[in-house]
């Protein structure tokens, strides 16, 4: 919303800068996003009139203008506007003259002429975009006259945010209103009469729906000058305000808008005929709109309906054949309240945004549609003259006061603010916001003006209160902290984290969406969650899993010359299935390139499989209960390095190398992916103590020849299950192919630990372990000692 | 005893050159041992007159005596030369790059989540979660935000079907929470949302931290207090100011906007603030009696805060990055400045 200072100072006396006056709308809740000058700077331009007019001896397109600019003498001005005429009255640049641009104004020849000064187009003075010619000014502007005085073009315009909240500031009356309340000042607007009907002209107004329409008022007008012409104060008003001056009649309706936020429309009267309705979309309609689109108006549109079918879409936009042009003398004024809810999101439909449906989304003053129709037809009389018909209308204008009473406690102001206000402020705020309030024993009952759409309770009043009295001027207090019980979920999925920092991760954060075929390549049995709207087809499913996303971002390293990688990522996957959808914390980590910084002595080793595990391994050391890794395929990863990572049996995530199909794919090199359940690795469980021996351990190295097919970890489970109590510890430290063994045999090397609570271990219990874990694994894998 | 002087100047003289510890070891045997040179010559003192004997023997033993302390002092000698040389060999450039390991570290976003968390942890609050993919009821319609309120033009909601949103704030989590606990309660949510828009300032998916503190008595005076502290601790200035605006939210009232002063230019204006002097921070209100009112809360016995803010935005802020893509980029010569951080 544009405010120009000087049309506020018309209706309110405010005497503070514009700075001033827009820090405090600021701090009142309309948010005071920038302030412009009404015009760019220049000096020296007077008000001049064109006392004749000769052509210039050298030149065809220029002319030699006496002029008077009030200096005492006739300047003799060259020209090249093809607009001006003897008696024309225009801005006049004299010598000295400064405009916009530091463009100095001196005396000058102009193919063998002089001229003195340089009468002004729009364009020139930074009024306009464009022009055709010089500005022509009304016959009775005081010649001599200051022209930026004149057109109070010192004007400053303040643009402010509105919270949707506030439509009733979407207008100068609710401005001034806002404006009298903060500077406790007097308002008052323009006087506003009714005007007389001159002919009776009149046509009938049908409303189908009257919760979508409640008042629909309409007016016939005929016999407008054709020639008329905007006044320049109202045009230099719409200017101002951000509007494009166009027509006569339309400038009237912008103007009405602007002045009381009341949206208005103007229809060619031949085009609509004899009868008006509101009704919603019907099979067949069909509207071409001022903007030249066409539409198909459905049954959720509200339309303005004439002989001919629908005019306009009701308080978004008119239609284009019953458009007022430069040549209408007849019209039908449209003064009308739609309901936000009728008009909610009905112009995004159709992609469009206007002035009019901005208000009545938001909410119009559902009292002032007849008001603002005598004041647009006053004007336009003025303006165009004209004989007005009677004004119709369907619907009851309801009274300026909502009929409902809102009780205020005294008390209950107190408990949300924190403070007591007194209440002579309370009833000087609420009446200055034009309530009306009753004291009654506990508060006041209060009666909002309807206009206010957002005051229709307590807290609304209360908020009111707290705006105008000032936020800043109410108090602070820091209330007691209390210790609750940490969440040591929490806790321990933040450390998970952190240890991944350590060992080299670092986090990365990808959007929750993916491109479809990025999701179908490593997840392809999921049926990924697609949004209705994506912003992009690279972005428009939900992730199945983190992958997707780590690979894309190692392949954005990858192409900066970062080939050693260590990324995770905690947040949701989302897996659609028959309950409906899964929403899942997930843990996800790769890894590719060298296995240990470059160093002049590291090794050059590139991350394997084992890497990777290590760092499940590492995730999952402090989880409750046994985990295990079981080779099993999946589509995204390598079928002879891949693992299903289990907890007691229960898949908690996986593990493995990029599929080389994938690789080849996504054009990144071999690398290691795992994923895991978040909310597995924040179970955090309090350490229980157990003793520890006083005695001894002892080492035995076993070297045992077996297939090379049996799993190592399925042996290492099988010492475990023997549950010898000495046996501490098995390590697994060895795995040799080749020489001396048959070609499909290994020979798996364990370093058995053992140690006693009670006593120092002698070569017999050594024995006695040894023998029953070769005898066992003879059984179980037909592996022999070495 | 001609044969002790000489035995005796020969072995000095080979103790002196000898060269290791060993060559010592062996010459100490070689003269001074049961079947060395000098116990040979004291063997041989029978053969001499009786009376030449006791000067004879007297001469043997210096001689021993001699070669005794010589062969100490050469084995000292020995040794210390021996441990000079091995400081000498195992000397190492110590200007030569150490063996580090690898290092990782948190991303910004989640850094500044955790610094807002560990304040708010400090306060009492704990910490709630909530669905990203949320249905329409509780982003919008529980928060007060019924259809057709203009309110939902203005967050750009991606959809899935007609109920189910992405969450545009986390404000849905005040819902979940309420749903579940009864005051007094309070709780802080940080997470991911999302918005229809990309553009060079805004992304379509970023994190927020929402607030809620409901309990009998809690004031409008209270959430300024707190989220006064908050900001001030957060930019480590006990002297920040903040200056709380009207604004409009409609699952609270009264609402509130949050400035800092700029924390680029310390008020006097510049490009950050746009040369007001202020930055908006945060969002904030009591709790609307509409949202009490559909989790069964009595908005007569309790009041309560609600507040929210963008996490892109404060760790923009207090990191001096300026340009909020850098965040899901994900680039790594950005996420290695953070490493140490946190």
């Amino acid at each position: 919303m544009r405010i120009s200072m000087e049309w506020l100072r018309e209706w309110v006396p405010v005497e503070e800068s514009a700075q001033e006056f827009g820090h405090r709308l600021t701090m009142a809740g309309l948010e005071l996003d920038a302030i412009e000058d009404a015009a760019p700077a220049f000096s020296g331009v007077r008000v001049g009139k064109v006392l004749a007019v000769a052509p210039h001896p050298d030149a065809d397109r220029l002319r030699v203008c006496q002029v008077d600019a009030g200096t005492g003498e006739t300047l003799s001005i060259v020209c090249g506007a093809s607009n001006v005429f003897e008696g024309m009255r225009a801005p006049v640049a004299c010598v000295g003259a400064v405009l916009p641009g530091d463009f100095r104004i001196k005396r000058s020849k102009l193919r063998g002429v002089e001229s003195r000064g340089m009468l002004c187009s729009a364009v020139e003075l930074g009024l306009a975009e464009s022009s055709d010619g010089l500005m022509d000014l009304p016959a009775d502007a005081p010649v001599g006259a200051d022209f930026r005085e004149w057109l109070g073009l010192d004007d400053r315009i303040l643009e402010v945010d509105l919270t949707p909240n506030r439509a009733d500031c979407l207008g100068m009356l609710g401005i001034a209103r806002e404006a009298g309340v903060l500077l406790g000042q007097p308002v008052q607007g323009p006087a506003i009469e009714s005007v007389t009907p001159a002919v009776d002209d009149a046509i009938e107004v049908r409303v189908a729906d009257e919760d979508a329409c409640p008042v629909y008022a309409a007016r016939m007008i005929s016999g407008l000058d054709p020639n008329a012409r905007t006044p320049l104060w109202m045009r230099e008003r719409l200017r101002r305000c951000g509007l494009r001056p166009l027509h006569p009649v339309v400038d009237v309706t912008n103007y009405v808008m602007l002045e009381l936020g009341q949206p208005m429309h103007a229809f060619a009267a031949d085009a609509v005929g004899p009868v008006i309705t509101v009704r919603f979309g019907e099979t067949g309609d069909r509207l071409q709109l001022l903007n030249g689109n066409e539409i198909e108006p459905g049954p959720q549109d509200l339309l303005i309906v004439g002989q001919d079918g629908p005019v306009a879409l009701a308080g978004i936009m008119g239609g284009e054949h019953s458009a007022v042009t430069a040549s209408t003398t007849r019209i039908v004024l449209e003064s009308a309240h739609f309901s936000p809810r009728a008009l909610a999101g009905r112009a995004r439909v159709h992609g469009l945004h206007t002035d009019a449906s901005h208000r009545f989304e938001r909410g119009v003053d559902p009292t002032i549609p007849i008001y603002a129709m005598e004041r647009a037809t006053a004007l336009i009389l003025q303006i165009a003259g004209g004989s007005p018909g009677p004004v119709v209308h369907a619907g009851k204008i309801p009274t300026a006061h909502a009929d409902d009473l809102i009780r205020l406690r005294r008390d209950r102001i107190t408990h949300v603010l924190g403070l007591a206000l007194g209440p002579t402020e309370v009833e000087r705020v609420l009446a200055g916001l034009g309530c009306l309030v009753d004291a009654v024993d506990d508060g006041w009952q209060v009666r909002p003006l309807r206009a206010r759409f957002d005051l229709t309770r307590e807290e609304d009043l209360i908020e009111e209160l707290a705006r105008i009295h000032g936020y800043e001027r109410l108090p602070q207090t820091l209330p007691p902290a209390t210790a609750p019980v940490a969440s040591a979920e929490q806790e321990t999925i933040d450390r998970r984290k952190r240890e991944l920092a350590d060992m080299g991760f670092h986090e990365v954060i990808s959007f929750s969406f993916v491109a479809p075929d990025w999701a179908e390549a490593f997840y392809p049995e999921v049926q990924g969650l697609a949004l209705a709207n994506p912003i992009s087809s690279e972005l428009a499913v939900m992730r199945p899993g983190l992958w997707p996303g780590l690979v894309r971002t190692a392949a954005h390293n990858l192409a900066r010359q970062r080939s050693d990688l260590r990324l995770f990522e905690h947040g949701l996957r989302f897996v659609p299935d028959a309950s409906g959808l899964r929403q899942e914390a997930r843990l996800g980590g790769l890894l590719c390139g060298r296995a240990e910084p470059e160093h002049w002595q590291a090794s050059r080793r590139l991350v394997d499989f084992f890497d990777a595990k290590g760092v499940v391994e590492s995730l999952l050391a402090n989880a409750e209960g046994s985990v295990r890794f079981l080779p099993t395929a999946h589509p995204a990863l390598h079928d002879g390095q891949s693992a299903r990572v289990l907890l007691d049996g229960h898949g908690v995530g996986w593990l493995g190398a990029l599929h080389p199909s994938l690789r080849e794919r996504f054009d990144v090199p071999e690398l290691f992916l795992f994923e895991l359940d978040a909310v597995v690795l924040s179970h955090a469980h309090v350490p229980s103590f157990s003793s520890l021996s006083a005695f001894p351990a002892i080492r035995r190295d076993l070297a045992l020849v077996m297939d090379q097919d049996v799993a190592a970890g399925e042996v290492l489970a099988a010492v475990a299950e023997l549950d010898l109590p000495v046996l501490q510890e098995t390590r697994l430290f060895d795995v040799y192919r080749g020489k001396g063994l048959g070609e499909n045999e290994k020979s798996v090397a364990l370093g058995l630990i053992l140690r006693a609570f009670d006593r120092t271990l002698d070569e017999s219990d050594v024995n006695s372990v040894t023998k029953a874990v070769v005898e066992l694994l003879e059984a179980r894998f037909g592996a022999k000692r070495r | 005893m001609e044969q002790v002087d000489k035995l005796a100047a020969q072995a000095v003289e080979e103790i002196r050159e000898a060269a290791g510890l060993a060559d010592l070891d062996q010459l100490r045997v070689r003269y001074l041992g049961k079947k060395g040179a000098l116990t040979a010559l004291l063997k041989e003192l029978g053969r001499l007159p009786p009376e030449e004997r006791p000067k004879a023997g007297q001469q043997v033993n210096d001689a021993k005596q001699r070669l005794s302390v010589l062969i100490e002092q050469r084995q000292t000698e020995l040794a210390e030369a021996e441990v000079a040389r091995k400081l000498r060999e195992e000397r190492v450039d110590v200007s030569l790059p150490g063996r580090r390991p690898m290092i990782g570290g948190l991303h910004p976003v989640t850094q500044t989540i955790d610094r807002i968390q560990a304040f708010f942890a400090g306060m009492g609050y704990s910490i709630a979660e909530g669905p990203e993919v949320e249905d329409d009821f509780h982003n919008f319609e529980a928060l007060n935000i019924p259809e057709e309120h203009p309110a939902r033009a203005m967050h750009d909601t991606f959809y899935f079907d007609a109920h189910r949103v992405l969450r545009t704030h986390t404000s849905p989590v005040q819902i979940r929470t309420m749903e579940r606990q009864k005051p007094p309660l309070r709780i802080i949510a940080p997470g991911r949302v999302y918005r229809c828009d990309s553009d060079l300032t805004h992304s379509p998916m970023f994190h927020q931290v929402e607030g809620l503190y409901v309990d009998s008595g809690v004031t409008f005076a209270d959430l300024r207090g707190v989220l006064s502290t908050f900001l001030q601790a957060f930019f480590e200035r006990e002297d920040l100011k903040t200056r709380f605006r009207p604004s409009y939210f409609p699952f609270t009232e009264p609402s509130a906007e949050v400035d800092i002063q700029c924390v680029h230019c310390g008020g006097d204006g510049c490009r950050v603030c746009k040369h007001t002097g202020w930055l908006e921070v945060m969002g904030c209100g009591m709790v609307h009696p509409n949202v009490f009112a559909h989790v069964g809360i009595d908005s007569e016995r309790f009041t309560g805060f609600a507040f929210g803010l963008g996490v892109e935005r404060m760790a923009m802020l207090r990191f001096g990055v300026n340009d909020l893509r850098l965040f899901f980029e994900n680039d790594v010569r950005f996420l290695e400045q953070f490493s140490r951080a946190g």
